[in-house]
C-alpha cells in the first residue's frame, strides 16, 4: 500500500494548445482558468486551514503570565506537554481504546463485507442498509442512547438481567468504561467501514477468482488468497483513519462524563484535557502546543500502521 | 471431477450449512445495530415516569409520543426549535457550499494541466490526515476576535473547506468526463465556464450528490467544533443542545423531566439524516464505489 498511489491518479490529457483558436484571447484565459476554478477552495483552505495552523504554532511558542504578560518561551510549552502526566494518561487511555476497538470493528467490517460479497446472503440490501444506519446517528446521540442503555436506573440491559434473576452488569466503572465506549464506536462505524471495504471488493474483476473457483477453491480460500490481498490498501486506509479518529476521542467521553463523572475525569482523553485547558482555563498557548503534540503522535502512529502493514512485493 | 464434487450431497450439505450460519451471523449483528435504535423509538412514546417504570423493549400504558414532541418544542421558550433551525441552516449551507467548491476544485485538478498541480493536490490530500484538534484553538480565537462567534458563520465558514471532497470529485471527474467531449465543446466556441456549468456539472452530478450527502451528515452530526465555536445557547446546534440538556438531567433534583425530552429530541435529531440516507442510497453507494482504493 502506498498513499502516493492514491494521490496521483492518471489524468486524462487536458491539453488545449493543439486546438484551433478562433478566439486568441481564450488562450490566455485557459492558462488561468484552472486557478479560477480552484480559487474558492484555495482561499478557504488558506483562511481556515493554513493560517490557523501557522497562527496556532506561533501561539504555542508563547506563555501568558500573571506578571510580565505574554513572553516568548520557545519550545518550553512542548517540554511541559511532554512532562505532563495527565496528557500521557489520556494517550494511554485512547491507545487502550484503540487496541480494543479498531481490530474488533475492522475485523467485523471485513467479515461483513466478505459475506455480502460472496453473494450467499438473501436480501443483502437490508443488511447493508441496517448495518450502515448507525453511521447516520450523531455520535452525541449514540453516546446518549448507549449511556441510557448502560444505565442502572432505566437501562434495558439492567432490566433484562433483573428479569432473568441475574446480577446486572455494570458498565460505567473504571474497568468497564473503555470497553463501553469502544462498543459505541464499533456500533457507529463498523457499517461505514464495511461499505468502504465492500466497495473495494466489488471493484475486483470476477475473472481474477473464477479460475480459482473452477480449480476447486472454496469461498474462504478465495477470500484469504485473492480478495483480502487485493483490498488490503482499502483496509489499511480504514485503519489509518480509525487511528487518527481514536486519538481525537471526545464526543463519547464528554457525554458519558455526565453519567460517570468520577470515572471519566477531565483528562480522560487528550482532546478532553485540551478542551478543559483551553476553554475552561483559557490556557490557549499550552493547549495549542498540546494539539500539535497530539498531531505528532497521530502522525507517528499512522506511519507505524503503514510500516507494519506493508506487504512484501 | 470438480463438477462431480460440486454435485455430491456432501458438498451440498456443507454449502447449505455455510449459508445458514452466514445468515444467522448476519442476523445477530443486524439486531445489534438496530436494537438500540428500536429501543430509542419505543422509549420516545413513553412518559417520563413510564421510562423508569416500564420494560424498555415494549410500549408503556400511554402513547405519549405527540405530547413529548409538544413538550420538546415548548421547553425553555422553544430552544429546541431554534437548535433545529440552526442545525438545518448550518448543514444545508455548509454542505451545498463545500460540495460546490470541492466540485470546481476537483474538476480543475482532473481536466487541466497547470504549474503546481501535483504539489497543490498533494498538500490538499495531506491535510485529510491532520487531526481536527489542531484547528480548535486557533479557530476559536480567530472567530472570537473577529466577532463571528456570535453567528452561525463561525461554524459554516470552516466547514466550506472539504479536502476529502476535492479528492473524491477529482477521481470522479477523471472517470466521468472524457477530454474529447470538452475539446469538442471548445471547438464549438464554448467558454471554459460555460463548459463547466452546462456540460461538466451535469456529468458530475452523481459525485456531487455523494459529496453533498456526506458533508450534510458530517455537519448535522458535528459536535466538537460547534461546541467550542458557538457560545450562546440560542446558537446551539441539536447535538450541542441535547448534550447540554443531558448534562442537566444528572444534576440531582434539577430537571428529571428532561430525560424524556432528550430521548424525544434524539429521535427528532436522527430522523432527517436517516430519511436523506435512505432516499439517496443509490448515490452514496455509487459514491463509495468511486472512492474505493485497490492496489
Amino acid at each position: 500500500m502506498s498513499l502516493a498511489k492514491i494521490s496521483v491518479p492518471r489524468s486524462p490529457n487536458g491539453e488545449m494548445q493543439t486546438l484551433p483558436t478562433r478566439y486568441p484571447w481564450r488562450r490566455l484565459g485557459r492558462k488561468i482558468t484552472p486557478y479560477l476554478f480552484l480559487s474558492p477552495f484555495l482561499i478557504g483552505y488558506i483562511a481556515f486551514m493554513v493560517y490557523p495552523l501557522i497562527y496556532s504554532f506561533n501561539l504555542s511558542l508563547y506563555r501568558k503570565q500573571i506578571i510580565g504578560g505574554v513572553t516568548f518561551v520557545g519550545l518550553a510549552n512542548y517540554v511541559n506537554v511532554f512532562q505532563d502526566t495527565n496528557f500521557w494518561e489520556g494517550i494511554r487511555n485512547v491507545l487502550i481504546f484503540g487496541a480494543m476497538q479498531i481490530p474488533v470493528m475492522l475485523g467485523l467490517a471485513l467479515t461483513f463485507a466478505l459475506i455480502l460479497d460472496s453473494k450467499v446472503i438473501h436480501r443483502a440490501t437490508i443488511f447493508r442498509l441496517g448495518y450502515f444506519l448507525p453511521f447516520a446517528v450523531p455520535s452525541v446521540v449514540a453516546a446518549l442512547m448507549w449511556g441510557y442503555f448502560y444505565g442502572q436506573s432505566f437501562g434495558p440491559i439492567t432490566q433484562v438481567a433483573q428479569a432473568l434473576g441475574l446480577e446486572p452488569p455494570v458498565f460505567l466503572t473504571f474497568k468497564g468504561i473503555i470497553p463501553s465506549m469502544a462498543n459505541i464506536s464499533t456500533w457507529q462505524f463498523a457499517g461505514y467501514n464495511m461499505l468502504i471495504i465492500y466497495a473495494a471488493l466489488k471493484a475486483i474483476p470476477p475473472e481474477l477468482y473464477e479460475a480459482a473457483r473452477v480449480d476447486g477453491a472454496n469461498d474462504w480460500q478465495i477470500a484469504w488468497g485473492i480478495k483480502i490481498p487485493i483490498v488490503w490498501p482499502a483496509i489499511v486506509l480504514t485503519m489509518i483513519f480509525s487511528v487518527i479518529g481514536t486519538l481525537q476521542l471526545f464526543n463519547e467521553p464528554n457525554v458519558l462524563r455526565v453519567v460517570a463523572p468520577t470515572v471519566v475525569n477531565e483528562h480522560f482523553t487528550p482532546n478532553l484535557y485540551l478542551y478543559f485547558l483551553a476553554f475552561r482555563n483559557a490556557r490557549f498557548e499550552y493547549s495549542a502546543a498540546m494539539a500539535f503534540s497530539l498531531a505528532l503522535v497521530s502522525a507517528m502512529l499512522a506511519s507505524l500502521v503503514l510500516l507494519v502493514t506493508r506487504r512484501e512485493r | 471431477m470438480t463438477a462431480q464434487l460440486r454435485n455430491s450431497s456432501y458438498y451440498k450439505l456443507r454449502r447449505g450449512l455455510n449459508t445458514a450460519s452466514a445468515h444467522i451471523f448476519m442476523l445477530v449483528f443486524l439486531s445489534y445495530f438496530l436494537i438500540p435504535l428500536i429501543w430509542l423509538l419505543i422509549s420516545s412514546t413513553k412518559t417520563n415516569a413510564g421510562l423508569f417504570s416500564t420494560f424498555g423493549f415494549w410500549f408503556g400504558k400511554e402513547f405519549n409520543f405527540f405530547q413529548n414532541l409538544q413538550d420538546l418544542f415548548a421547553y425553555d421558550n422553544g430552544d429546541f426549535a431554534l437548535w433545529m433551525r440552526n442545525t438545518a441552516v448550518y448543514a444545508v449551507v455548509a454542505a451545498l457550499g463545500s460540495s460546490l467548491i470541492a466540485t470546481m476544485a476537483g474538476y480543475a485538478f482532473a481536466q487541466y494541466r497547470f504549474p503546481g498541480r501535483n504539489l497543490l493536490f498533494g498538500i490538499v490530500l495531506a491535510s485529510v490526515f491532520v487531526p481536527l484538534t489542531v484547528f480548535a484553538v486557533p479557530l476559536f480565537l480567530m472567530m472570537s476576535k473577529s466577532g463571528l462567534s456570535n453567528s452561525l458563520l463561525a461554524v459554516i465558514l470552516p466547514a466550506l473547506v472539504n479536502p476529502f471532497g476535492v479528492y473524491l470529485m477529482r477521481v470522479y471527474a477523471e472517470g466521468a468526463i472524457s477530454p474529447e467531449l470538452i475539446d469538442a465543446a471548445r471547438v464549438d466556441g464554448a467558454g471554459e465556464f460555460r463548459i463547466f456549468a452546462a456540460i461538466a456539472f451535469r456529468l458530475l452530478a452523481p459525485g456531487f450528490v455523494t459529496v453533498l450527502l456526506f458533508a450534510f451528515v458530517g455537519a448535522w452530526n458535528n459536535y466538537f467544533l460547534p461546541l467550542l465555536l458557538l457560545s450562546k445557547s440560542d446558537l446551539y446546534l441539536l447535538t450541542v443542545g441535547l448534550a447540554y440538556w443531558n448534562s442537566l438531567t444528572f444534576q440531582p433534583g434539577v430537571a428529571q423531566v428532561l430525560y424524556i425530552l432528550v430521548v424525544a429530541g434524539s429521535v427528532v435529531a436522527i430522523v432527517p439524516v436517516m430519511i436523506v440516507f435512505l432516499f439517496l442510497q443509490r448515490y452514496w453507494q455509487e459514491g463509495l464505489n468511486l472512492g474505493s482504493v485497490t492496489g
